[in-house]
């Protein structure tokens, strides 16, 4: 099917350094993939995979329902923005989106008219004169997009497009990325270390660590269920602790941390009693009010002011938890301060640990 | 302030440039005396003289000399730049340059005879060939071996700017090039070429210059036979004793390279541009 992509049990390594490791990846026509993780995890080797850059060791690549592992990069049906826009410096704006027409010897005509129409979507009409040295960073981003959805790829693979831009604007294209998206409907595949950007951005997130995909899911369910150690980490989960499954009952298992903390946590079905587990609760869904279960008193370590909300280190025995509370509550407190937080027993993420376990 | 720092290279410009210019021009106007030396008159004979058709043809020859020797610079020198600044491994790339200058250690002089002993009837190349059961060839002493000696002792100012414009040439522009669509010769003519433009015009301009005044290969290799415009000049002064003509063809020479330097100026403002 038109746009569909699928990634089959790829492997690419460089001399000792295995980039990707056995990934298989499902993208229906259409949808929007974020490949989320930090650098060196593989996730931009494995998009130049799929451009043709680089060739797979194993494994294959399929788009549209045709193979394309064998087919050299400028015989393939997908377009790239690359991390820095790799404008053409001797072109114009119009000439760096008209360069793929050019190569496909399309009618003057018709280059003239996709051009504009495609500056017109990214919204740089009548800046089709202009050098590239002219422009603005956002506006460079714009072109490279442009000079890739003029061609109508089947895929569109986006590098790390945002990484040169400020936090503002970068704020700013990726609502109008997403927009862009949802109208012309185009498979993206999109690559960031920046776990906001997937956020806001993705109709899936598959989570990449050590050159395999750890965890694939909407953006909801990654944040509110990341399944693994890692996973969790880098989306966030300030409290990570190992931890020993005391006893299961009732669909609630005790666990005590290594620190000695014990504390419920509502069983997901993976508990074992007597088992090692990493449990993992977001700073967020803790709060400093008294609850019937896992309430604990502590004393306030430090006080990490972020704007609009502060982070609480609050020690409880020999653990320090880290507590997210909103500003307008958190007026009042300081150092030293003694304290009860709590959390609800389904507020605690039982996660894996594939690294440890190999 | 700072500009009280050029005043010593400048002084060294004038003393050593302009003046035996301008002095060179005066005697260009003048007329050679029965035993060679240089009456001072205001004249424009001996550039009346330059453009006969015989001394025209010479400098025609001149002309194609220097842009055939310019054309196969490029030819030869874009693959091996190419080579150095972008395969060649990243360890051996200095030493690698330091080979291409070294001819530079030795002097012209000595490389062209270096290249007679290779190229005469009982030469290297011959007794190779002859060795080969070949028959052996005239190399020496004809426009082949003038442009031989001209293509080896230009050919690392072809070269030099070329490598440092492909060396700043960006990988990623040739993978977006391939990713909109352009096989390897279009990437190259759209892209490659554009880019290292500078390097281009750098390294015809740095050939073509003195290959125009070339006297040595013609003379050495070419055995004196086909006159260019550099063995003309140098004839007038060392055989001929006229002075006044050699001047007036210098002169002639130095206003054809300004006047190609005009008329590629836009080629070379852009590529300064890039």
């Amino acid at each position: 099917m038109k746009g569909e992509l699928r990634i089959r049990g790829v492997c690419r390594s460089y001399g000792d350094v295995r980039a990707v490791r056995e990934v298989s990846l499902d993208v229906s026509p259409g949808q929007f993939v974020t490949l989320l993780g930090p650098s060196g995890c593989g996730k931009t080797t494995l998009l130049r995979l799929v451009a043709g850059f680089e060739r797979p060791d194993s494994g294959s690549i399929w788009i549209s329902g045709q193979d394309v592992t064998a087919l050299p990069a400028h015989r393939r049906p997908a377009n790239t923005v690359f991390q820095h826009y790799a404008l053409f410096p001797h072109r114009t704006v119009f000439g760096n989106v008209s360069f793929g027409l050019e190569i496909e010897r399309r009618p003057r005509a018709e280059i003239r008219d996709k051009v504009e129409r495609a500056l017109e979507l990214v919204r740089l009409a009548g800046l089709g004169d202009r050098f590239i040295t002219e422009i603005s960073g956002g506006q460079k981003q714009r072109v490279a997009l442009a000079r890739a959805l003029v061609l109508e790829p089947e895929v569109l693979l986006l590098d790390e497009p945002m990484a040169a831009l400020d936090p503002k604007l970068r704020k700013e294209m990726q609502v109008e990325l997403k927009n862009l998206q949802e109208r012309v409907r185009i498979t993206f595949l999109f690559v960031t270390h920046d776990q906001d950007e997937a956020l806001v951005m993705a109709d899936r997130i598959a989570v990449m660590s050590h050159g395999h995909i750890e965890q694939i899911d909407g953006p909801e369910e990654l944040y509110e269920r990341p399944r693994t150690r890692f996973v969790a980490d880098f989306l966030g989960v300030a409290n990570l602790f190992r931890a020993e499954v005391l006893d299961v009952a009732d669909g609630v298992a005790r666990v005590r941390t290594e620190g000695g903390l014990s504390f419920r946590a509502a069983n997901d079905g993976g508990y074992r009693a007597g088992t090692a587990v990493w449990v993992g609760l977001r700073s967020e869904k803790i709060s400093l009010t008294d609850r019937t279960v896992n309430a604990f008193p502590g004393t306030i370590e430090d006080e990490i002011f972020l704007g609009d909300w502060t982070d609480w280190r609050v020690r409880v025995g020999s653990e320090v938890l880290s507590v997210g509370e909103g500003n307008v509550l958190a007026r009042g407190r300081k150092r030293g301060d003694t304290v009860t937080l709590s959390f609800p027993p389904d507020a605690v993420l039982r996660l894996d640990d594939p690294e440890r376990a190999e | 302030m700072a500009s009280v720092l050029l005043l010593p290279s400048l002084a060294l410009l004038v003393l050593l440039f302009y003046v035996p210019q301008l002095l060179m021009f005066l005697v260009s106007l003048g007329r050679r005396t029965a035993y060679g030396g240089v009456a001072r008159e205001a004249s424009p004979d001996n550039y009346l003289r330059a453009l006969e058709p015989l001394y025209l043809a010479i400098l025609g020859r001149s002309l194609v000399l220097a842009t055939v020797t310019t054309l196969l610079c490029l030819l030869v020198g874009y693959p091996v730049a190419w080579w150095l600044a972008r395969r060649a491994p990243a360890r051996w790339r200095n030493a690698l340059l330091a080979l291409v200058i070294l001819p530079f250690w030795t002097s012209f002089l000595v490389r062209m005879y270096a290249w007679i002993v290779l190229l005469r009837s009982e030469g290297v190349v011959n007794l190779a060939l002859q060795a080969a059961g070949l028959s052996r060839a005239d190399l020496l002493y004809n426009d082949f071996a003038v442009l031989v000696g001209q293509l080896y002792g230009e050919l690392p100012f072809m070269i030099i700017p070329l490598y440092v414009s492909l060396e700043k040439l960006d990988s990623s522009l040739l993978e977006a090039a391939a990713d909109l669509g352009a096989d390897a010769r279009r990437t190259f003519t759209r892209v490659v070429v554009p880019q290292t433009m500078p390097g281009i015009v750098a390294g015809c301009v740095l050939v073509f210059i003195p290959s125009l005044g070339a006297y040595l290969a013609p003379d050495l290799l070419g055995g004196g036979k086909t006159a260019y415009v550099g063995n003309l000049i140098q004839s007038q002064f060392a055989v001929a004793r006229d002075t006044p003509f050699g001047a007036a063809l210098s002169f002639v020479l130095s206003l054809v390279v300004v006047l190609l330097l005009l008329v590629f100026r836009r080629p070379l403002r852009s590529a300064q541009a890039l």
